[in-house]
């Protein structure tokens, strides 16, 4: 059995003074093995990109911390490092001087340096691009520089921050089969590869364990481990079985670990530090349409669903979470089904639509409900932004709290429940009648 | 090795030859033109200064090499000023406010008061003045470097600084490698447009008014100043087409080759279609004396770069091995930093406080801020005209793309030409007709810095995406509707940023422009600026001070409550992306 080569021992981490309002992971245990290719999933937000940096020693944890082989290590470490979501090549750098930066901590001769770089270019096929700077290459070939410097220190364990999200499908999968050829004819001595995505097909087609985390705050729902074989058929049944297992355990919230019970309608009860999804509105109800028509009629796999309308994980969550949240939508084993009042907005024309919106906006989701009534209460029924900010603020981080605050005004401006001036971040009712909203039937 | 074995086979291009001349000349130039400026001097006889066009190019020599140790003066000063702001968190707080107080103070002022102090530091040689000389331009463009500087190093990609931490990095590479690199492309820009303005300073500062007489030292400035004493108007033809012929040099010989190499720098990783060509360059790439050049260049930075990197390292674990003591030389470092700051305030404040109120009663403060009140109205009125003229014009011209990138280099180049020059030619026309100062030479003051507002407005006007105006015309929205809903808009941030520049020069130009002569007669306007250049002519260090002291507040507190407020506005309301 092979030994743990990395630990996270407990780790949490928060960002202001008190644990208590900014958690943003929580108590995260994990044991890395070797030769284990680990895919960290999440929804965005959800703090996995932050454990990654806490992996790598860029961050450190308030509570806990990671294990080496056993041994606490504090500082960065040589032995570990990581391909960035953004490149992050240096522009005025030529590709082989960019790998050679990978070199700088290694305290080898300019000669030795030169040798290692050459080869880790051409371990990844950049042959011939050497003096190339990044502004002549395309993304691929940047993301191809930025694992030749990760790969040029012969990294123990190496960190991918979602490397192939910036990329086109094609070249995406491209590398990907080129580092998984890397990584399974042992060419390169790396132990461990830990991924974060928000994938879902990526991460099964390339993980042999999947940690899937949730969020508000981050902490390990669910580790799966993928038992299939390399190179792995997308087609087959094993396989969509995971995606599906995969897609619903994303889909559960996390506050109630009582709505994994079978429930035929897991009802969700959020609160004011809820933090909404952002979606827009007409993707929302662009894939209510969808799921309302053939071939679905009003009844769908979410996972078929998102693939025949072309949306990414990352896309289709949190719609999929919107619907729910409202309830236009009930999700139960990996299936989505559209509500009777979900089925009523597809049916309505726009103003109707608005209307059945603004209802169950009031009704689910409180944030939207709790602007709505101060407005009402307030003489000229108008109010700075500021104002809700401030309560937010006192839930949420403020940047989170920036965020929720632009999605609600957007779902309320739609819905014509407030109408909101930008240059004045003045929040007003649009109009003042919409309090006797009845449910259309 | 075999790069210095082909070198030794030399076969000589014509690129060869160029380089040869060019550097031998600007060497000799260099030493020369830098050992006259230490010539003795004591303060009271004239220095020889002839107008006759045959010495205008030794004049034009003075005056660029000023320009050049100003400049060098300028960036050194920034990369440790802006280095430190940007490191130490505690620094900041104090250097930033600093920087923006130094930079409402008029750069004339600071020549009156430090004109004396460098005098002292160098008794009976002219570098003492020179110094004094080279100081004024050097306020003129040092304050705008660094803040860009600074900005710079504040907002470097979170990715990059993450790489350089994940690969540990020594603080010495970090800087060298990540931090000037990152920063080089916007400070080169700020360069460029400091120095343009610098020359406007070099013109105005080589003629400088020490306790009641005035020194001229040798340069183009000192020979328009002696042309006006003179009334002679073909010097001053002879004058302008000389700093015409130094401005185009400075671009082509610096300038030019800068902005071609910088290009790698920018950090946007999307190739231009037309990448800045230098001839210089070329020279500089292909010449073999270069070559060597480069290689023994690289050799000695390459020796620099190991001890100091071995020294950064070394650095880095003893400040990791003792912490404690670290933080403490660090604490107290900090403390007697701003106890210092604290003490220079506090003792310099009390002297000019008394300085001030010993000597002038407190009617003649009040009169002063009326003054400056009366310069503050011109100044807002200028700019309303000028924009009148130079608003529809620019968007008229960056509209129509190819006259925009024909005409925006000559739009730069009259942004850089000292509007100074022409000062005595506007006198000239007052004189004769007997106009009156108080409006007539009102129009100087903004002579060389309205182009900011044209050259900005051309930019904004061009980068209006092609699709807004089709659709305005397909809504057939015409006339003034169309420039309300399209254009204004469209321009409001490149506006501001132009108007915010003209308002500053303005304010600095006032010194000079409100106060003028021409032969024996002296012609003025009422305002602050004709306040300060009177009180410098008759040595009169209170008021000189007073002077300088109202001024700054106003520019200082228009900044805060008028000028930033509304850029904000409009950056955030306008910005086209």
């Amino acid at each position: 059995m092979a030994q743990d080569l990395l630990t996270l021992n407990d780790i949490s981490k928060w960002y202001g003074t008190s644990p208590k309002t900014t958690l943003v992971l929580d108590h995260i245990q994990l044991s890395v093995r070797e030769n284990e290719f680990v895919v960290i999933l999440g929804k965005s937000g959800c703090g996995k990109s932050t454990l990654l940096r806490i992996i790598a020693g860029l961050i450190k944890p308030n509570e806990g911390g990671v294990l080496y082989q056993g041994k606490e290590f504090t500082s960065l470490s040589p032995r570990i490092a990581m391909v960035f979501q953004s490149h992050a090549l240096f522009p005025w750098l030529n590709v082989l001087e960019n790998v050679e930066l990978g070199l700088e901590a290694l305290d080898l001769t300019p000669h030795q340096c030169r040798r290692r770089a050459l080869e880790a270019i051409d371990l990844i096929g950049l042959d011939g691009y050497e003096s190339a700077y990044p502004k002549e290459l395309s993304g691929g070939m940047r993301q191809r520089v930025g694992f030749a410097r990760a790969l040029v220190v012969n990294p123990d364990i190496l960190l991918l921050d979602e490397p192939f999200s910036a990329l086109d499908v094609l070249t995406a999968d491209n590398i990907r089969n080129d580092l998984m050829e890397l990584w399974i004819e042992k060419r390169i001595p790396t132990k461990a590869i830990i991924m974060v995505s928000h994938n879902v097909m990526e991460a099964v087609e390339l993980a042999n364990r999947l940690v899937i985390l949730g969020h508000e705050p981050g902490r390990i729902v669910k580790e799966i481990d993928v038992p299939l074989m390399y190179p792995r058929d997308e087609t087959s049944r094993h396989f969509s079985q995971l995606v599906d297992n995969v897609y619903t355990t994303l889909m559960i919230p996390t506050e109630l670990p009582s709505s994994l019970k079978k429930g035929a309608v897991a009802k969700t009860i959020i609160g004011m530090d809820y933090r909404l999804p952002a979606v827009s509105i007409h993707k929302l109800q662009g894939l209510m349409d969808a799921l309302l028509e053939t071939p679905y009629h009003g009844k769908a796999d979410i996972f078929a669903l998102a693939e025949s309308e072309n949306l990414s994980a990352k896309d289709s969550l949190p719609l999929f979470e919107t619907l729910e949240l409202l309830e236009f939508a009930h999700i139960s084993k990996g299936d989505i089904e559209l509500t009777n009042s979900g089925k009523a907005l597809c049916k309505a024309d726009i103003l109707e639509r608005k209307k059945v919106f603004a209802y169950h906006l009031m009704r689910h989701i409180p944030l939207a409900k709790h602007i709505y009534h101060v407005l009402q209460d307030l003489p000229r029924q108008r109010a700075p932004k500021e104002r809700f900010m401030k309560e937010q603020e006192q839930l949420m981080p403020s940047e989170e709290a920036h965020r929720n605050l632009s999605i609600i005004i957007d779902w309320g401006r739609y819905a014509e429940l407030f109408a909101y001036n930008t240059q004045s971040d003045i929040l007003s009712l649009e109009n003042p009648q919409v309090e006797e909203l009845e449910q259309p039937s | 090795m075999l790069y210095v074995s082909s070198l030794l086979r030399i076969k000589l291009s014509r690129w060869d030859g160029l380089a040869l001349f060019v550097v031998i000349t600007g060497l000799t130039l260099l030493i020369w033109g830098s050992r006259e400026m230490t010539v003795p001097f004591t303060g009271t006889e004239p220095l020889p200064l002839s107008l006759d066009p045959i010495h205008l190019p030794y004049y034009a020599l003075r005056t660029t090499l000023r320009m050049f140790f100003a400049l060098f003066l300028s960036l050194l000063f920034s990369f440790v000023y802006a280095s430190i702001a940007a490191k130490n968190k505690k620094a900041e707080l104090i250097l930033v406010p600093l920087l923006d107080i130094l930079q409402s103070v008029p750069i004339l002022g600071f020549l009156s008061i430090t004109v004396t102090g460098f005098m002292v530091l160098f008794p009976g040689s002219l570098l003492g003045v020179e110094c004094a000389s080279v100081f004024a331009i050097f306020t003129s463009q040092a304050w705008n470097m660094t803040f860009s500087l600074y900005q710079s190093f504040i907002s470097i990609p979170k990715e990059l600084t993450e790489v350089a931490s994940l690969y540990q990095l020594s603080p010495w590479r970090r800087y060298w490698r990540l931090e000037v690199p990152y920063a080089i492309p916007q400070l080169l820009w700020n360069m460029m447009m400091s120095v343009s303005g610098g020359w406007f300073f070099v013109v105005a500062s080589e003629a400088i008014t020490v306790s009641g007489h005035t020194i001229l030292l040798p340069g183009i400035g000192s020979y328009i100043a002696l042309a006006s004493q003179q009334e002679s108007i073909q010097a001053i033809f002879y004058a302008i087409l000389t700093m015409l012929l130094v401005i185009l040099l400075y671009d082509q010989l610096l300038f030019k080759p800068l902005l071609a190499w910088s290009d790698k720098f920018k950090a946007e990783l999307t190739a231009h279609e037309q990448l800045p060509s230098s001839w210089v360059l070329t020279m500089i790439r292909r010449a073999k004396l270069f070559q060597i050049l480069n290689i023994v260049w690289f050799w000695l930075m390459g020796g620099l770069d190991k001890v100091l990197q071995g020294l950064s390292l070394h650095i880095s674990k003893l400040e990791k091995d003792h912490e404690q003591i670290y933080k403490l030389i660090n604490k107290i470092l900090t403390f007697s930093f701003f106890l210092f700051i604290l003490f220079v305030f506090i003792f310099y404040g009390v002297q000019a406080y008394a300085y001030i109120f010993f000597e002038i009663p407190f009617e003649e403060v009040q009169h002063v801020c009326f003054l400056a009140l009366m310069t503050l109205i011109r100044v807002v009125t200028l700019c309303a005209f000028a924009s009148l003229i130079w608003v529809p014009i620019g968007v008229m011209v960056g509209l129509n793309g190819p006259l925009a990138s024909r005409l925006q280099p000559w739009v730069q180049f009259m942004a850089a030409f000292p509007a100074n020059l022409f000062f005595p030619i506007v006198v000239i026309v007052i004189i004769k007709y007997h106009l009156v100062p108080d409006i007539w030479l009102s129009p100087l003051m903004i002579l060389g810095t309205q182009w900011y507002i044209l050259f900005n407005v051309i930019g904004g006007a061009s980068s209006i995406p092609f699709d807004f105006q089709e659709v305005t015309t397909n809504f057939h929205v015409k006339g003034w509707l169309r420039w309300k809903k399209l254009y204004l808009p469209g321009i409001a941030p490149a506006y501001i940023t132009g108007l915010i520049t003209a308002a500053g020069g303005s304010w600095n130009a006032s010194i000079v422009a409100e106060y003028v002569s021409w032969g024996n007669q002296t012609i003025e306007a009422a305002g602050v600026g004709a306040y300060i250049a009177a009180a410098t002519a008759a040595g009169d260090k209170p008021r000189i001070l007073l002077g300088v002291v109202v001024l700054s507040c106003f520019v200082l507190i228009l900044n805060r409550i008028f000028w930033r407020p509304l850029y904000l506005y409009t950056t955030t309301r306008y910005r086209l992306d």
